[in-house]
């Protein structure tokens, strides 16, 4: 039998505001625990809430950039909990007057196809605290760190648009694109910035009747995200050919031992009682402030890509590679302005860099090697004064704060020798000290005699330690031959 | 309106309260009577009125963005019943 899968997401993204949503108290990451918890975030009697503007503002942005519905007039509500992590017994969340409205968001699939997924809408809500179950402390207890609670969030929740786990992914990685290209989000996600819940269900193929869904919390990388849907429709469709029934459950995936495994019994389920928050009044968003917001709206992915295409000559998929991530295409942009050639700079910062970054898990903005320091290195490559290859020592050099691009091949001695009085020299002595070589190349059939050319090739960049200009040593090579034939 | 005991258990248990089995009925009853009352509001013809989502004609106040609370832990740490190395300790929360 054939089956169809139907997945929806649910999208937390962490607002990259300086304080809380209800409170003054500092949104830092990485402090140490309960530091940044001021009374209100720890729901001590008496404190109220009161809204911070930007998490407002940067809500609309989000809903500007997905060409959304913005609730004019959006409200708070409490959705009710018990968890150590979540102070008040409530989070104040919106459900019925969310912020965004309905919206649209293109993906790029890997054959070129483009789909389009429906947001439902997106609303704001506080972030709950940490409990940490292993640490130094005595066992039998879990430690709570508050410093996460109130953190602005928005939830971004699809229509159940999405087909496949790559499909999945590319909303994903656009949704990522767009909140940290308008600056909303700062998008580190080993840092919990953007956390992905997955409703995923299966259904006979062709049919109008959804299945039941599961819902997998709290992923927070596009890897696992992939892994965790690949393994749950396997999971639903074995489970319904052998005669089985899915249950409607939340379930929680673990990276580490690729196991999901049902998060909560059956007698626990969902029963949030709603109501409206009495602790904040309506909030109201006016025309100017989203005609303002609209008019400051950086530039989209999506603009910027074609940007990349018109103003840089780039090829449609330099241009999605480095346009859809902020991060890289601002990168980019200074390389190739410092070095004047956008396309070797796009190369590098796609290549060597983001190759370098990934292996060693370092996000572009704290790349050791700067935008301008790799523009220096690609004008020197642009220059001829070094190759390709000198270029790379060049780079690790960098890399490993030795300096500049200039420094470095001031201090190594790396100039490549690109005067042709001198290059002439050396291949003359090179011929002279290899006159077997020689004979051997005259005697050789007219065909085969290209091949020929790189074994002197080889005994020049020798004798030049790598400094040769390739290209200029193989003109001066093949004519100081064709002179002997 | 009635509400059924396994209801009031079911309640009981989301809200964390203890309800002895003395109490159940009257509970339930007092319960009952604030279900009347909203069953009367229910009544009421509301066609072409809008939801309100606050009863005070006002709209939400905004905050700057800029930090006002610095860290307190020490103070706030004091009436807690059991720390450690700056965590508030609870009985664990997961199996």
């Amino acid at each position: 039998m054939k089956w169809d899968t139907v997945i929806g997401l649910e999208v937390h993204v962490q607002l990259a505001t300086k304080t809380k949503i209800f409170s003054g108290a500092s949104t830092a990451f990485g402090a140490e625990p309960n530091t940044q918890a001021c009374a209100i975030d720890l729901a001590m009697p008496g404190t109220l809430p009161v809204l911070n503007k930007q998490a407002v503002h940067y809500a609309v942005m989000f809903g500007l950039a997905i060409d959304a519905e913005i609730g004019k007039e959006s409200a708070f509500e409490r959705k009710n909990y018990f968890y150590p992590d979540l102070p008040k017994g409530y989070q104040t969340t919106q459900l019925e007057k969310p912020i965004v409205g309905r919206g649209n968001v293109e993906i790029q699939l890997a054959d070129g196809s483009t789909k389009n997924i429906r947001i439902h809408h997106a609303h704001l809500e506080e972030d709950a605290g940490k409990s940490l179950h292993e640490g130094d402390f005595r066992h039998g207890v879990s430690g709570i760190d508050l410093n996460r609670a109130g953190t602005p969030l928005i939830e971004i929740v699809s229509e159940p648009d999405i087909s496949s786990a790559e499909e999945a992914i590319a909303f994903a990685k656009k949704l990522h694109s767009i909140v940290t290209s308008i600056g909303i989000c700062d998008g580190e996600m080993s840092q919990g910035s953007m956390r992905f819940d997955v409703n995923v269900s299966v259904k006979p193929s062709g049919s109008d009747t959804l299945g039941t869904r599961t819902e997998t919390k709290n992923l927070n990388s596009f890897k696992f995200m992939e892994e965790c849907i690949v393994k749950e429709v396997e999971r639903q469709i074995d489970l319904i050919e052998d005669g089985g029934t899915v249950i409607q459950e939340t379930r929680l995936y673990n990276g580490d031992t690729k196991v999901a495994r049902s998060m909560r019994s059956k007698e626990e389920a969902n029963d949030y009682r709603y109501f409206p928050c009495p602790d904040l009044l309506p909030v109201i968003v006016t025309d100017e402030t989203i005609e303002e917001l609209r008019r400051n709206l950086p530039e989209l992915p999506d603009a910027r890509q074609a940007r990349f295409v018109e103003e840089y000559g780039l090829s449609d998929y330099d241009a999605s590679v480095l346009g859809n991530d902020a991060g890289m295409a601002s990168y980019f942009e200074i390389a190739a302005k410092t070095s004047g050639s956008a396309k070797l700079a796009a190369n590098w910062t796609m290549g060597e860099l983001a190759a370098r970054l990934n292996n060693e898990d370092i996000s572009i903005a704290n790349s050791p090697v700067s935008a301008d320091q790799l523009g220096g290195l690609v004008t020197r490559i642009v220059d001829n004064s070094i190759s390709g290859k000198m270029a790379k020592e060049v780079f690790e050099g960098i890399w490993a704060g030795e300096g500049s691009a200039d420094e470095i091949i001031e201090v190594r001695g790396l100039k490549q020798v690109s005067d042709s009085g001198a290059l002439e020299q050396m291949v003359t002595d090179v011929l002279a000290a290899n006159q077997e070589m020689v004979d051997d190349y005259i005697n050789t059939d007219e065909a085969k005699r290209k091949k020929k050319l790189g074994g002197f090739m080889g005994q020049i960049m020798k004798a030049s330690k790598g400094q040769a200009n390739p290209q200029q040593v193989n003109q001066i090579l093949a004519k100081k031959l064709n002179e002997l034939l | 309106m009635s509400i059924e005991r396994h209801e009031i258990e079911k309640l009981a248990m989301l809200s964390r309260i203890a309800i002895s089995d003395s109490t159940i009925v009257e509970v339930s009853q007092r319960l009952g009577s604030v279900l009347d009352l909203v069953d009367q509001l229910q009544g009421v013809n509301t066609e072409g009125v809008q939801a309100m989502s606050h009863p005070m004609q006002a709209i939400q106040r905004l905050r700057e963005d800029e930090v006002s609370e610095l860290n307190q832990r020490e103070a706030l740490q004091k009436i807690a019943p059991d720390t450690e190395e700056g965590l508030f300790l609870v009985p664990k929360v997961i199996e």
